[in-house]
């Protein structure tokens, strides 16, 4: 069995005692304490998150932006410099390679951030489609170490405990600034539905500011129990859950990321193609009329009992005291407040469709 | 005077004449983490040996309830529906979860005693 890899703050999760599980190749922190408190910790204070299984990919070169929106639904050429925009880049039938974040240096610049359980076929995705295009790409993921500090106190760790100057920098927006004289990346970005930075740095950097604000108790260790209620309450998507290699950003409802006015990207013509024969499928948000919780597998059934798609992730909401979830179901039965039931266990539990926003996001626009 | 019968699969059954208690251990509440759902079945209803017959859900999974021992359902623990947590604060005395009349008492031999599950549950966190 290949064993799976570790990032930079493995030791002081262990030391802590969390509870540790595979996740994307990595033995990761699930909770230190229990995924209430920590999923309330970022709502009401500041959480930390060790998210240095991320992947990080830096594009270089006279034709980076042409190569970027050649394998990105979002428009590079619209975002300025300092600037980050999400989007996911799509294999030919617009079904989803992986959802990122592009980091805007300038034309020739660009740092991508992808998900930890994608890096080796993002790496093959991006450098096979290269080809033609002037560019440099490596890939900095065994070197990034990454936090993402989280929640309405998380400018004041950023700035007060940290010391890093970064309270301008607006919604998705980053900089390059110091911390203990070594150079650090910072975004206005996050997973959480709150306020928050990211922060890449080298291994030794990152396990020096968990260590300091873990010292000053500026932000609690937070899971990556947490960070799926977390994400899951404001609607985000994770991939695996409500994006595969099957399932377009179309049917997942990121219609808003896709830049159909770029005169050319992998997956267009297959995702031009689907808007006009119409969506079959959608992801959905659905309350269930009782305490059942619908987890992830789980078959959703029309009112007459037949199969019309499954739930991609579900809990008791935290935040929001409901039996909530998303599902890929039939797009007859995607209209808010449409009837449907859930299979749990043995029984048939109603549920009605809701939007996917379950809690209100609090970012600083 | 109660006795305490354990299962492979971490639940109890306090045993009391022909009445068992059953629900969670606390070694199972506390791998499961944050108890925020129990799905238990009603009154007059049967459950049988070896069988799940509901579900005790964490922020993050559902893991099967499976019966210790056969028998009617006599009383099951509505208290759950409003506060789940109990299971996590109390796992033995308010978390309990169903009241069985059993029709099989020689079922209990194939469970541990307190001791024997101490043992077992050492073995299983290697």
């Amino acid at each position: 069995m290949q064993q799976n890899k570790r990032t930079c703050l493995y030791p002081r999760h262990e030391a802590m005692g969390a509870l540790i599980s595979p996740f994307g190749g990595f033995d990761m922190p699930i909770q230190y304490t229990d995924i209430i408190s920590e999923h309330q910790a970022v709502r009401q204070a500041c959480g930390m998150f060790d998210v240095s299984h991320m992947g990080e990919f830096r594009v270089t070169g006279k034709d980076a932006t042409a190569f970027v929106n050649h394998i990105f639904t979002n428009d590079m050429t619209q975002a300025a410099d300092g600037q980050i925009l999400y989007g996911m880049m799509l294999n030919p039938s617009g079904g989803v390679v992986d959802d990122l974040l592009v980091y805007r240096y300038n034309p020739e610049h660009y740092l991508l951030v992808v998900n930890a359980s994608n890096i080796d076929k993002d790496w093959e995705w991006v450098t096979g489609n290269s080809g033609k295009f002037d560019v440099d790409i490596q890939n900095l993921s065994d070197e990034t170490g990454e936090l993402a500090i989280q929640g309405p106190e998380a400018e004041k760790a950023m700035v007060d405990v940290l010391g890093i100057p970064c309270a301008d920098l607006t919604f998705y927006t980053f900089g390059e600034y110091t911390f203990n004289g070594a150079p650090v990346l910072v975004s206005r970005t996050g997973y959480t539905g709150e306020d928050g930075f990211e922060i890449y740095a080298s291994h030794e950097i990152t396990v020096q500011i968990w260590d300091t604000l873990l010292k000053n108790k500026a932000a609690l260790p937070c899971g990556l129990g947490c960070r799926d209620t977390l994400r899951f309450e404001v609607g985000l998507p994770l991939y695996g859950d409500e994006l595969s290699d099957d399932i377009t950003p179309l049917e997942a409802g990121l219609g808003i990321f896709v830049k159909f006015d770029k005169p050319e990207f992998i997956g267009r013509e297959a995702l031009l193609r689907q808007k006009e024969e119409g969506l079959k499928r959608r992801i959905v948000g659905l309350e269930l009329l009782d305490r059942n919780i619908a987890r992830h597998g789980y078959e959703v059934l029309s009112p007459e009992g037949e199969v019309i798609g499954h739930i991609t992730t579900g809990y008791r909401g935290i935040s929001t005291d409901r039996s909530i979830a998303m599902a890929l179901i039939d797009a007859r039965y995607a209209a808010k407040d449409t009837e449907v039931k859930v299979r749990i266990r043995r029984k048939e539990i109603p549920a009605r469709v809701v939007a996917k926003k379950f809690y209100k996001k609090s970012y600083k626009k | 005077m109660s006795k305490i019968y354990y299962s492979k699969t971490h639940e109890y059954a306090k045993v009391d004449g022909n009445v068992a208690v059953i629900g969670i251990s606390d070694y199972a509440q506390h791998a499961l983490g944050n108890v925020v759902f129990v799905d238990m079945p009603e009154q007059g209803e049967d459950v049988t040996a070896g069988e799940d017959f509901g579900a005790v859900e964490s922020v993050k999974a559902a893991s099967d309830l499976i019966a210790p021992v056969s028998g009617a359902v006599l009383e099951s623990n509505e208290v759950l529906l409003d506060n789940p947590r109990l299971v996590n604060q109390s796992p033995l005395a308010d978390g309990w979860i169903i009241k069985v009349e059993m029709t099989d008492p020689a079922e209990l031999d194939n469970l541990m005693d307190e001791a024997a599950y101490a043992e077992f549950c050492k073995q299983e966190s290697h």
